[in-house]
């Protein structure tokens, strides 16, 4: 919730962490996108790279608490994670709300399912 | 799933439990710390489904959202640069002016079957928040207003920008204390239209905050099905 300046110290170790990338070009990526470990972390990979494969590969893990576990912002977590995407080692399952035209509300028929599950809880 | 290799160094993970985790500030790991991370997703997890609860200030917000989530709310930030916001102009001001902005936002979860997890997400409904809206809510199927009576006017800008986005939402009022007006006289103070539901609620109790959601759903149902029987 603070504005500082690009040069402070926490912008300079982001952008050792994606390679000096600012930006995924991976936009699939949602907030709520599950991430699915498909390969053991190894020796010599990027240690956040690393962290990530150990806390998806244990249990599917959405995108934005991976960034809330890793301490990195979201937009960090999404290179990083197109980064292993494009090699293989984890795989994604986005939302249907981000498919490609999708409206913008779900059908009624996954509406009904949802108002029953929170009437249930 | 498969298993890990033994010659990297340990990290137990959120869903380790137990103690060796750090305490905040470095308090001692402890009875209560770390606190339970609650359940993982479940294998068969696959779509996301995302509700935002806005609101000024200390309005409740991380409160009933962690009222009604299977986990302990979870807090992330994203940032961005000042050519994304829109404060400064690169081609006016050097590079000395440029400003990093960074929002908070914090989430709970609800699985709700085999496939679907809802995520209630906690967001600041100021000024700067909006710009984020879709890089980072687009997809959102609906959202909670959530007003503080004693700072009405927080609600206003959440308000107009929902509208402004088409995103279908409802007001809860969180009552810190007896309520000092009627429904009706807080609807007209927030020029609400007549079709939004507005509803009370305490939003540290659970019954309370699930009936807020059941409500958004509700509506959302509605807009759903005029939507399917106009086709
Ligand atoms: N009496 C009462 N207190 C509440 C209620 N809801 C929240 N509180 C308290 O109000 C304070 C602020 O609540 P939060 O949930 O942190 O509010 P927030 O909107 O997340 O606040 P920020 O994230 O700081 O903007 C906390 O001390 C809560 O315990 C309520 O319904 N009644
Ligand atoms: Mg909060």
């Amino acid at each position: 919730m603070t504005r500082r300046p690009v040069d402070s110290g926490v912008p300079d170790r982001l952008y050792t962490v994606t390679g000096g990338r600012s930006r995924t070009q991976d936009t699939t990526f949602d907030l709520v996108t599950i991430v699915v470990g498909e390969a053991e972390p190894a020796l010599g990979m990027q240690s956040e790279h690393i962290r990530i494969l150990r806390l998806c590969g244990r249990h599917p893990t959405s995108l934005v608490e991976l960034s809330s576990h890793l301490g990195l912002p979201v937009g960090v977590v999404k290179i990083l994670l197109a980064d292993l995407l494009a090699a293989g080692r984890i795989s994604a399952r986005h939302p249907r709300s981000a498919a490609p035209g999708a409206e913008l509300l779900p059908p009624a028929e996954t509406l009904k399912k949802v108002l029953r599950a929170l009437q249930n809880l | 799933m498969h298993s890990r290799t033994s010659d990297l160094p340990a990290d137990p993970g959120p869903w380790a439990g137990g103690a060796g985790r750090p305490g905040p500030a470095g308090r001692p790991p402890g009875p209560g710390w770390p606190p339970n991370p609650g359940p993982p997703l479940r294998q068969t997890a696959a779509d996301g489904l995302k509700i935002a609860v806005v609101g000024g200030f200390g309005a409740g917000k991380t409160t009933l959202v962690g009222a009604i989530s299977e986990i302990p709310p979870l807090s992330t930030e994203e940032t961005m640069s000042s050519a994304g916001v829109g404060i400064d102009d690169p081609a006016t001001s050097g590079a000395g002016t440029k400003f990093r902005t960074t929002v908070a936002f914090d989430f709970g979860r609800i699985t709700l079957d085999e496939e679907r997890v809802l995520y209630v997400f906690g967001a600041p409904g100021q000024e700067r928040f909006w710009f984020l809206w879709d890089r980072l809510f687009s997809g959102t199927m609906g959202a909670v207003v959530l007003v503080d009576t004693r700072r009405i006017t927080d609600s206003w800008y959440a308000i107009d920008r929902l509208e402004h986005l088409g995103v279908p939402f409802i007001v809860a009022r969180n009552n810190f204390g007896p309520p000092g007006h009627s429904l009706e006289e807080l609807r007209d103070a927030l020029a609400l239209p007549p079709g939004i539901p507005l509803v009370d609620c305490d939003a540290r109790k659970r019954h309370s905050a699930k009936r807020v959601l059941v409500t958004l759903v509700d509506h959302l149902l509605t807009f759903a099905t005029d939507r399917e029987t106009l086709r």
